[in-house]
């Protein structure tokens, strides 16, 4: 009897230890580092369908995953323990992989055209904003289950394209409509009933941002010069525009690329913003939101992105001016540095801190790292027609 | 079945010769080749990479169909005011619009 006790014990004993150390092991049965993820992030692989993961302390790329549809124009955002990207495809594909064990956790086609998302505030509920069929959508970010839709139907049977998704605090998403031209803001208090507000905002806004204090909804027009602002602290004020007519009385260029209205473009109490049709970057001061005036650059702007310091404004460039990127000194106000990081700049982002960024060249197949002080190359990685870089540090920003 | 893209190219290749007399010349393999990854890459960037649409229309063959092949390369040559197709002339010639045109309405190359 002694013996079968001592023998049982024996036994789970062993169970024991190997749950323990099944729960350290890989399918492939490789143990898992642990470590934590604020140095992580990805790039997009945008013809292919993959993504290449990346280490931005040894400036290195450290897997691949891949199976993640079309990804031209995917964005992605993060979970708030910052373990997990949600990547947004442009055929509705959204995917939520896991950084630290580089696999796809769980991936839904939840729409046929989309465009980017956004995480609420409390980390529970991802957003889809999608062209076809216009809308948003809502999923719950653990298991990517269908928790609600708003369908942007702006007039009776008329659904629009739906641009500029940005979380706001108070689980609220605010975005707008290409063709219905106003802002609209739901508030997901109710994950599984979203309650939306509308507002009139100009013609065919293009992208939107929110602040870095989730304050004010910027959305840029396209159908007409000027930027329509929405305070979400005092709503009930409307959308206004501001920086109308900044171009007034000159010849608009035609515009091969739409600028994007993301990153932080608040720094040294301004907001930074691409002029659509000029050769600009527009200053707007960030108290009255009066135009405080333009620097001229290399060609029309697409990203015009902050450094996290707000000491400088990083800018690319449409085509056919996408081999260059220009550096702004907030404190001057001028252009203090003019690189060629290689062909068709797509996106640019920076470290934590911004003591480096990364840029990539799509059709170089390279990410480029440059120091943000003396602007010389650190490094570079390849990667397959490189678009969108996304860090983990998104995962605490307001907007993302 | 097999006939219909082989009669669609054809039909295609006469909507084009038709257009104002101007030459059908080919542009070379390499320039093929630049203008396929401008329209794929570029123009991608609003019909999206695969031309199924995105803040511009869908440029796949079932989406042309009903379209004259004469107005899609004006569209491409000059734009088109008061929408956000900008002019591409700067940087193609009309036959080589016209070339493009051609190869959307059979399904774009790869």
């Amino acid at each position: 009897m002694k013996t079968v006790l001592h023998l049982l014990w024996l036994i789970a004993a062993a169970l024991l230890l190997s749950a323990c150390a099944g729960s350290l092991q890989r399918e492939g049965g490789s143990a898992v580092q642990l470590r934590g993820t604020g140095d992580l992030g990805l790039v997009i692989e945008r013809a292919s369908g993959h993504v290449t993961l990346v280490n931005t302390s040894t400036r290195e790329a450290y897997a691949r995953v891949g199976g993640l549809g079309d990804l031209s124009h995917a964005s992605v955002v993060y979970s708030r323990d910052a373990r997990y990207a949600y990547v947004f495809g442009r055929d509705g594909g959204l995917s939520k992989i896991d950084l630290l064990e580089a696999r796809i956790v769980k991936r839904v086609i939840q729409s046929g055209n989309a465009i980017g998302g956004s995480i609420s505030q409390d980390g529970r509920i991802v957003v889809a904003q999608n062209y076809t069929p216009g809308g948003i959508k809502a999923f719950d970010a653990e298991t990517l289950e269908l928790l609600a839709e708003v369908p942007a139907e702006y007039a009776p049977g008329k659904f629009s394209k739906v641009v500029g998704l940005a979380d706001v605090p108070g689980n609220r998403f605010a975005y707008a409509l290409f063709d219905g031209g106003e802002i609209w803001v739901s508030d997901f208090s109710d994950p599984k009933k979203p309650l939306t507000q509308r507002f009139p905002a100009g013609q065919q806004p293009y992208d939107g941002l929110v602040t870095p204090n989730g304050r004010h909804y910027l959305a840029g027009l396209f159908g007409e010069d000027g930027i329509a602002m929405l305070d979400l602290w005092q709503p009930e004020l409307g959308a206004r525009k501001i920086l109308e007519k900044y171009g007034k009385g000159e010849e608009k260029l035609p515009v091969f690329k739409m600028p994007h209205l993301r990153g932080w473009s608040m720094a040294a109490g301004r907001a930074w913003l691409p002029a659509i049709g000029r050769h600009d970057v527009l200053m707007a001061d960030a108290d009255t939101w009066r135009e405080r005036g333009r620097v001229a650059v290399k060609g029309q702007p697409v990203f015009v992105m902050a450094s996290p310091d707000g000491r400088q404004i990083w800018v690319n460039f449409a085509f056919p001016d996408n081999g260059w990127v220009q550096v702004i000194d907030t404190l001057s106000g001028k252009v203090v540095q003019t690189l060629q990081p290689g062909k068709a700049v797509l996106h640019m982002e920076f470290t934590p801190r911004g003591e480096a960024v990364w840029i990539s060249a799509r059709d170089d197949n390279r990410v480029l790292i440059y120091d943000t002080r003396t602007f010389r190359q650190l490094g570079s990685l390849t990667a397959e027609a490189p678009s969108g870089i996304f860090f983990t540090s998104r995962a605490a920003r307001i907007g993302f | 079945m097999s006939t219909r893209p082989a009669l669609r190219r054809l039909l295609a290749a006469f909507c084009l010769g038709g257009l104002a007399g101007i030459s059908l010349a080919q542009p070379s393999p390499a320039r093929q080749q630049e203008l396929i990854h401008l329209v794929r890459q570029d123009c991608g960037s609003c019909h999206g990479m695969t031309l199924q649409g995105g803040l511009g229309p869908a440029l796949l063959p079932s989406t042309l169909a009903d379209k004259p092949a004469e107005s899609l390369v004006a569209t491409i040559v000059y734009g088109r005011p008061g929408t956000a197709m900008p002019p591409w002339q700067r940087f193609l010639a009309e036959d080589e619009a016209q070339w493009i045109v051609g190869r959307l309405l059979e399904g774009f190359p790869k």
